[in-house]
């Protein structure tokens, strides 16, 4: 006789329970829809459980603000609806800040077509050990013009944990990116600043990315700067099929088809396959259909910068990686170069033009290969000179 | 006292209505649009508003759909061979979604679940939807979406549970997006160009809306464009009704106007790009969606190809569409997967 009343109470707090999530689910989502411009959508302390995506669509002058990056927290844990745990579309002045998204079935945080868009203090992170199960990216605005992410953090993405893609003028600073499969990532993008940031424990760095087949095609103008990019040796868990799936685990920093990129004053350190590599998209091993791509990296400046690295070989098993450490053993050299050039950006004696060169000068423990990729790597080799533009 | 303060306080709390202050002043209850006659979930239409089919309609969760149109008094529209009508300000477009309980007798004892209406005004589409009661006898204004479990038995006899979900009013905007702008998606001539029974017999939807001048300037029939029918051989190949289903289905997002522009790939009828419609094409953000698969199309192999493994899977995260499918739709998996088995 007695248990009646404690199942009668056991169901109830149950359906209490889950009534409260879709209650706080509807609260905010009819705010976001209802908000006028100038709004500030508040969200409380607490841990809160979504099912299904928050959308803001088509708003201007928009805050939504938690408590604090550690004090408000979204878990989409049990999430059974949308692909992404807050998405964000055709807007303008958009400020995000103080809150987590945890544990999105799809990407955290997606901003698409939207003109001013700010991350300040928000976390996207899944929890556990980080698989190929986990949501593909991080923070994630696509196609924007004016981004900034300041003091944000990622952790876990299985792509990229702060990845700015087809966008303009960006900044990406005092953030940090861990154990997701790349950290930073910049793809076909115009005009980005990404300095003061720590990416470690991922199993690469920061990429800075141009890819084939897209609208946005061509990026560029691009600063990495007073970043630490350390330790980024994490096993990559990306599942296959996705270009950061080929990223090899150990990589620090990797150029791949991008034009008009500085990196200078970072500290790239223990990155024990690849410190930093500058690569075409042709040693992707990807047939390239896209008529008006150019698969070539150029006008690239890396300089000022400290490599350090562990002796031993490479991590991860990747062909790359496996390649150079046969080659030279514990002693892997810093920077990796395929020795691709874009053969219309050289002269008629086969020097870089003006303005076009690959410069790699004055970085402390300065070690270059040209991996040869073109010939099939068969003349692999240290080069020391070549990387100063003619200087 | 304080009894009374915490009993008048929860009152408050049960009495908040998400649904929030109605600024665009539609009506609360579906009822009061005035489109049905009789007995609400008889959906009787009114006059002047007139049923429409598709020849291939968006799967959503096995719902039935029956899909009205009322133009204002005295308007039509112009012909116009691709893509959606130019209707004319003041149209409404009314879709309610339901199961009938078993699909072997369809339309004997329906659940009724949401009624959407778009709503073409003086410079947009707007997009509302009204969700019915579970007496059936009212739907009611609801802009943050909500979900309904339904049960049914399916056409080979088999009870299926569904939890459907009703998007809420940003969601719309993720399917009905045009550069960014609300658009319809359904009521191409193409898709218009087939049969429907109406009251007074069955007559093709063309000829109809021509003969109540719903529809001007309307060309000889044999240059009027035709959607195929995807599960009816006889409307078309397998490439053909492949495509047609994934135009359908897919396009609205994936197309270089729609929100899937980011992606690369287009699966509008008109794309003529093998790479942009994937064949041999590697993902861009697919994430995990990819499934460890290279390729969007492999041809010959739907089990290597992306686009085949998001159609069958159902984690949120991965399976394609994002929105409005909890269940696999087998028959169109079954479609695409011939089509890409047959692909040399």
């Amino acid at each position: 006789m007695k248990l009646i009343p404690i199942i009668f109470f056991a169901c109830a707090g149950c359906s209490f329970a889950a009534s409260a999530q879709k209650d706080f689910q509807k609260k905010y989502q009819s705010q976001l829809i209802l908000a006028e411009p100038g709004a500030v959508i508040e969200l409380p302390e607490g841990t809160f459980t979504l099912t299904n995506t928050l959308s803001l669509e088509g708003k201007k002058k928009i805050t939504i603000r938690g408590k604090g990056m550690d004090k408000t927290i979204l878990s989409f844990k049990g999430q059974t609806d949308g692909a992404e745990g807050i998405r964000i579309s055709d807007g303008s002045d958009i400020l995000l800040e103080g809150f987590t998204v945890q544990d999105a079935k799809g990407d955290a945080i997606k901003a698409m077509h939207v003109t001013g868009i700010r991350f300040h203090e928000v976390k996207a992170e899944w929890t556990g050990v980080p698989g190929p199960a986990n949501g593909g990216y991080g923070l994630y605005p696509v196609q924007c013009q004016g981004v900034v992410i300041d003091k944000c953090s990622s952790i876990g993405a299985s792509d990229a944990g702060i990845y700015v893609g087809q966008s303009q003028d960006i900044v990406v600073k005092h953030s940090t990116a861990f154990h997701n499969v790349a950290g930073i990532e910049i793809e076909n993008s115009l005009r980005a600043e990404v300095f003061e940031n720590e990416a470690y424990e991922n199993a690469g760095g920061v990429l800075v990315f141009d890819l084939p087949d897209l609208v946005l095609k061509k990026g560029g103008q691009v600063k990495v700067h007073h970043n630490k990019i350390h330790d980024n040796n994490y096993v990559n868990f990306a599942p296959k099929g996705n270009i950061v799936a080929s990223v090899p685990s150990g990589t620090g920093l990797l150029i791949l088809a991008s034009k008009e990129v500085e990196i200078y004053e970072n500290d790239i350190l223990n990155n024990q396959s690849v410190s930093t590599g500058i690569i075409s998209y042709f040693t992707t091993g990807k047939t390239i259909k896209d008529q008006a791509y150019d698969p070539f990296p150029s006008a690239i400046s890396i300089h000022d910068n400290r490599y350090e690295r562990k002796p031993g070989l490479p991590v991860g098993g990747d062909p790359l990686g496996l390649m150079v450490g046969k080659k030279f053993g514990g002693n892997t050299p810093h920077i990796l170069y395929d020795g691709i050039k874009n053969p219309s950006l050289l002269d008629a004696s086969g020097n870089w033009i003006a303005g076009q060169c690959i410069a790699i000068v004055n970085n402390k423990n300065q070690s270059i290969v040209n991996l040869d990729a073109a010939n099939n790597f068969k003349n692999m080799a240290l080069v020391e000179e070549g990387f100063n533009c003619n200087k | 006292m304080l009894r009374v303060i915490l009993l008048g306080t929860l009152v408050l709390i049960g009495s908040v209505s998400f649904i929030g202050v109605n600024r665009n002043a539609y009506p609360q209850k579906l009822s009061d649009w005035q489109i049905f006659e009789d007995k609400l979930s008889l959906l009787h239409p009114k006059p002047g508003v007139v049923p429409y089919t598709l020849n291939t309609t968006l799967y959503s969760d096995y719902a039935e759909k029956a899909r009205f149109v009322r133009l204002p008094a005295g308007t039509s529209v112009n012909y116009k061979p691709r893509g959606v009508l130019d209707f004319p300000i003041g149209t409404l477009l009314i879709k309610t979604f339901y199961y009938s309980a078993d699909f072997r007798k369809p339309g004997i004892n329906k659940k009724i679940i949401e009624t959407r209406l778009l709503i073409r005004e003086a410079n947009e589409w707007k997009a509302i939807t009204y969700v019915w009661n579970d007496e059936q006898t009212e739907a009611f204004l609801e802009i943050a979406g909500d979900d309904k479990q339904v049960s049914f038995i399916d056409k080979e006899g088999t009870t299926r549970q569904v939890r459907y979900v009703i998007p809420n009013q940003n969601q719309c905007k993720g399917c009905h997006n045009v550069n960014d702008i609300l658009e319809p998606i359904g009521p191409t001539i193409g898709q218009l160009n087939g049969k429907l029974a109406y009251s007074t017999g069955v007559r093709n939807q063309i000829d109809y809306w021509k003969a109540h001048k719903m529809l001007l300037n309307v060309p000889a029939t044999k240059s009027i464009p035709k959607t195929a029918v995807w599960d009816d051989p006889a409307t078309g190949d397998l490439n053909i009704r492949a495509r047609a289903y994934l135009a359908v289905n897919c396009a609205h997002c994936h197309r270089r106007e729609g929100p899937a522009q980011t992606s690369g790939l287009f699966l509008n009828e008109e794309e003529k790009d093998p790479t942009a419609i994937g064949i041999n094409k590697a993902p861009v953000a697919a994430g995990k969606g990819s499934g460890g698969r290279m390729v969007d199309i492999l041809p010959g192999d739907a089990n290597a190809s992306i686009t085949w493994y998001r159609m069958q899977t159902q984690d949120p995260g991965e399976r394609m569409p994002e929105l409005g499918r909890n269940l696999v739709h087998k028959e169109g998996v079954a479609l695409v997967r011939d089509w890409i088995n047959n692909m040399k």
